[in-house]
């Protein structure tokens, strides 16, 4: 299992760590070579405006938008959820989303910097409550989710973990001060994909 | 969030919207960039509130200003209007002489400038969040950012190779906090992300600063008193981000005009990167 995470702009040595303390190595992608020869992206946290025109200048766009119709693993945070999702409120006027979740956000959707807050996320998976530290910074806050969309995990009545079938993403920074979680998730979705009968024992 | 970005010095909200399109991660609101301050000499103080908010206004990526060394309570104002990042910066007039702002009474993250790791150190100790080099503001010359670059990240690769009982004795060479000192040895990085600014005026300047180890750059007078701000600053963005691609380089370093002219460091009175204690 190859990670990619998408190193155009924003906090991808956090993401980076957190997979490292889980044992993964994974690789930056650029370019539309390092996209191929990965089995998951990670979309991390920075400036969605920033990254969404990077895209277009790497030439990542399209070959992306390709993968992710035949079911590209990938995980979104923050700005990585604003570049999935659907439909952006508050954007830059030329900022394309790339359309893989079924939800409605908007950019700084709890106000500026010094909004910014922490509380405390629950995930229920079925068999336990998972507890974690949620942080937001200048956060996206969905404001619509398509059908076909999972919540995993509300917070002050948002939701701010979903999924849609290989597409997972968070509205909070599960990459900083997270016990590591919501990153296991993200593998065991890219394991389920790559051998879906042995899952289980690759799990324990 | 900043990391791999460019953070652009803006006058207007014109030039704030030049920067958001170009890809800025952040824009610097200041009423002078540097080259200005220098060429008009006198006190150089925060900018009116109004500017501000004008810029505030114009776009949707983060906004930073500026308040003097020691000058707590224009970074209380500076606050007041939610502003994402107050910088504790050398380019305008210090209004301490002795001591920087003590950051931690304030909610919003402050960036500081360092010429040295103990400089760094010592702003971190104060509750800077980022640091980043100082270069010399104004010159559009890279020379005294690599310098403070290589002095920084390299006194962090020594320190990481001393020993415990060598560590005092950085701490007292330094004049930074021991445990700081300490935890750096540990982990081989500052504690906070570490920028580059001061000098950057082409795409291949930013390259340089992220090679040399920087996470991000801040560029100030280099855009907007060059020939084509736009292309320009969308030629810097790509180039922070492919800043290890030489063929990249190439291909965004064509066609943009002029830089600014520049000046070389023997022909400046007043060196800004001096300013701070």
């Amino acid at each position: 299992m190859n990670i990619g995470i998408l190193a155009l702009q924003g906090a991808f040595a956090a993401h980076e760590q957190a997979f490292s303390d889980l044992g993964v190595s994974v690789t930056r992608v650029k370019t539309p070579a390092d996209l191929a020869g990965v089995d998951a992206l990670v979309l991390p946290g920075g400036e969605s405006t920033t990254m969404s025109m990077l895209l277009d200048s790497s030439g990542l766009r399209t070959p992306l938008e390709i993968r992710l119709h035949d079911g590209f693993p990938v995980f979104g945070t923050c700005a990585g959820l604003i570049m999935l999702s659907s439909d952006i409120k508050d954007g830059r006027r030329d900022q394309r989303p790339l359309g893989a979740l079924s939800v409605t956000v908007r950019r700084n959707g709890y106000g500026r910097q010094i909004d910014s807050f922490e509380t405390p996320i629950i995930v229920d998976d079925g068999a336990q409550q998972i507890e974690m530290n949620g942080v937001f910074i200048r956060a996206p806050r969905i404001e619509e989710v398509g059908s076909n969309v999972v919540v995993l995990s509300m917070a002050n009545n948002d939701p701010v973990l979903v999924r849609q079938g290989n597409v997972l993403a968070a509205t909070f920074h599960p990459e900083l001060g997270g016990n590591g979680y919501v990153h296991q998730l993200f593998l065991e979705i890219v394991e389920e994909i790559e051998s879906p009968r042995h899952s289980k024992m690759v799990r324990n | 969030m900043l990391s791999g970005g460019v953070i652009m010095d803006v006058v207007t909200p014109e030039q704030a919207k030049i920067a958001e399109d170009a890809g800025a991660c952040a824009v610097m609101a200041l009423e002078r960039v540097p080259a200005d301050i220098r060429r008009d000499g006198g006190i150089a103080r925060m900018s009116d509130p109004d500017m501000i908010e004008g810029i505030k206004a114009a776009v949707t990526i983060p906004v930073m200003a500026k308040v003097r060394i020691g000058h707590f309570v224009e970074a209380q104002i500076i606050q007041s209007l939610g502003v994402d990042f107050i910088d504790e910066s050398e380019v305008l007039t210090p209004a301490d002489e002795a001591h920087h702002i003590d950051k931690f009474k304030f909610v919003i993250p402050f960036v500081c400038g360092a010429t040295n790791l103990g400089e760094a150190l010592r702003r971190i100790s104060e509750g800077a969040a980022m640091i980043r080099s100082k270069g010399e503001a104004g010159t559009g010359n890279i020379v005294e950012a690599v310098r403070h670059l290589r002095s920084i990240l390299g006194d962090i690769r020594r320190v990481g190779q001393a020993d415990s009982a060598e560590l005092f004795d950085w701490a007292k060479q330094l004049q930074a906090p021991l445990p700081l000192v300490q935890e750096l040895a540990e982990t081989g990085r500052l504690p906070v992300p570490l920028f580059c600014a001061g000098g950057i005026a082409t795409p291949a300047d930013a390259a340089l600063a992220m090679q040399l180890g920087a996470e991000a750059v801040f560029v100030g007078s280099g855009i907007f008193k060059s020939d084509e701000p736009g292309p320009r600053a969308r030629a810097i963005v790509e180039a922070t981000t492919h800043f290890e691609d030489a063929d990249v380089l190439a291909k965004v370093s064509r066609g943009l005009g002029a830089p600014m002219t520049g000046i070389g460091m023997d022909e400046i009175n007043q060196r800004y990167a001096e300013r701070g204690w």
